[in-house]
């Protein structure tokens, strides 16, 4: 099992976020899904350290994720948050960001095409590009570090649909190329439903059910019945 | 009722002729009246708390100086440091426990500064010496220490996304906070700098025209200008950036978490 969420429990500024988390997320490719404001961001902070949970535990491959130095979990599991938050430069400076730090060597121009951008676009300004642009920079620098996991928060809320389907079809040619295991924060269940075979339905901070995609999200267009899946409480 | 030196070579100042120079301050308020900035009564509560401050201060100096105690001079200084230090932690409300740093930049500044002129005998041990440099070294270390901490703050609220973003990537805190870091530090000392650079060209500083006033030598009043501003170079630079190092901390866990992260 990738990740064993145990009665998570996390407030900020005295109102509660998550609530008696019970989740699993096997190895490949899984989802959170949900509503805005359901605390499913808040939950992906707390697969790699960004933030502690009040009460309850997160196991990575078997081990509470605060037994790891937060540093190296980071590197191990990485998120690319919803919005593009580049550090100052070009876009092979950010590449380099995670790698540097780590004193690792990397390749800039394979990790841009792997994120699906032109290998042309490493001498350009980071903040000249559009925000799609700018969204692959962030995954592709998140790659950059060879991660055994990657962290997505609704990866492609800030795109529009051309953008979208060619961050969706980076992301699958991701998963058939490499052995890196997905962890997808997401509003939209046609886009769950298209990129996770597992997933985490979350309302409220609550978990409301999980299992397979194929069986939770068998009707897309209908709300599934909760009593039909495996519930996590 | 005319300004002069007398015979000693020092000038005798009656409180005819400071109220005099209260013709100005009607000035103020007679603009302030006409152009409706309603500053009347922060202007009048300045010329209160000015002359009741200073006054006080003048009778604290005088016994001071007139002890000639070193104790009591490191006590005066020490209370300048906690009330520089309390007064910059109310404008550096963004930072999580900003007194502590702030207490100890400012403590540091003027030790090492005051320790440095004292020891390269640039000013004599007297408390006529230690007490204004003193005073003039922690005021000007609190403002730069106080505009350090209050752009840090406004910045990590502000770019707090980009920081969690740069953490997520395994830096640790201090490496995430580090460009903010040149930012503040760049703020603190910026303002000393440009009037180091403009000054005898757009304004004299205070010294020197207290000392023409008095009717000291041009050139001494000059070179003791400048002696005051290189000190207070460095001790703006020393309070600013201790107070930046110790306080950046405090936005931070010791797991390298935002304790205010970004808004989801």
């Amino acid at each position: 099992m990738l990740f064993e969420l145990e009665d998570l429990t996390y407030s900020r500024g005295g109102k509660v976020v998550l609530s008696d988390v019970r989740a699993r997320l096997p190895v490949g490719a899984g989802s959170l899904l949900g509503p805005s404001g359901s605390g499913k961001s808040t939950l992906l902070r707390l697969l790699n350290r960004l933030a502690d949970p009040d009460k309850g535990r997160v196991l990575y491959q078997g081990r509470d994720v605060r037994e790891h130095d937060p540093l190296t979990l980071r590197r191990e599991i990485s998120l690319v948050p919803q919005l593009p938050a580049l550090v100052d430069g070009t876009v092979h400076d950010n590449v380099a960001y995670g790698p540097r730090l780590a004193g690792r060597s990397f390749d800039a121009r394979s990790c841009l095409e792997l994120a699906g951008l032109d290998p042309g676009f490493e001498d350009r300004d980071a903040s000249k590009l559009s925000v799609g642009e700018q969204q692959r920079v962030m995954l592709a620098r998140a790659l950059a570090l060879e991660p055994r996991v990657l962290l997505l928060d609704e990866p492609t809320s800030a795109l529009d649909q051309a953008a979208r389907e060619a961050v969706e079809g980076t992301l699958r040619r991701l998963r058939a190329r490499t052995a890196i295991s997905l962890v997808v924060v997401t509003h939209d269940i046609a886009q769950a439903k298209r990129l996770a075979e597992y997933v985490v339905r979350i309302e409220s901070g609550r978990v409301l059910a999980q299992g397979p995609a194929a069986e939770l999200l068998a009707e897309p267009d209908e709300e599934p019945a909760i009593g039909a899946s495996r519930d996590a409480s | 009722m005319i300004l002069a030196a007398s015979n000693s070579g020092s000038i005798q100042v009656s409180l005819g002729e400071v109220a005099a120079a209260l013709a100005l301050v009607a000035i103020a308020v007679i603009a302030s009246r006409a152009w409706n900035a309603g500053l009347e009564e922060d202007i009048g509560i300045a010329v209160v708390r000015s002359f009741l401050q200073l006054s006080a201060i003048g009778y604290v100096i005088t016994v001071i100086f007139d002890e000639d105690s070193a104790l009591l001079v490191l006590a005066l200084i020490s209370v300048m440091v906690v009330f520089g230090a309390f007064t910059a932690n109310h404008r550096a409300q963004r930072v999580p426990g900003a007194f502590w740093p702030l207490l100890a930049s400012l403590g540091v500044a003027a030790a090492a500064t005051l320790g440095l002129v004292l020891g390269l005998g640039i000013f004599e041990a007297t408390p006529r010496y230690v007490v204004p440099v003193g005073g003039m070294v922690v005021g000007n270390s609190m403002t730069a220490a106080a505009v350090a901490l209050n752009r840090l703050g406004e910045d990590v609220h502000d770019q707090s996304r980009r920081i969690e973003a740069t953490l997520a990537l395994g830096a640790t805190s201090s490496q995430a906070v580090m460009p903010l870091v040149r930012r503040s530090l760049r703020s603190g000392m910026i303002t000393l700098v440009d009037s180091t650079k403009t000054t005898g060209l757009i304004f004299f500083p205070g010294t020197m025209v207290g000392m023409l006033l008095a009717g000291a030598d041009p050139t001494d009043a000059v070179r003791l200008q400048l002696i005051l501003l290189y000190v207070l170079l460095g001790a703006v630079s020393i309070a600013a950036l201790l107070a930046i190092s110790l306080a950046r901390r405090n936005f931070f866990t010791p797991a390298h978490q935002l304790r205010e992260p970004p808004e989801p």
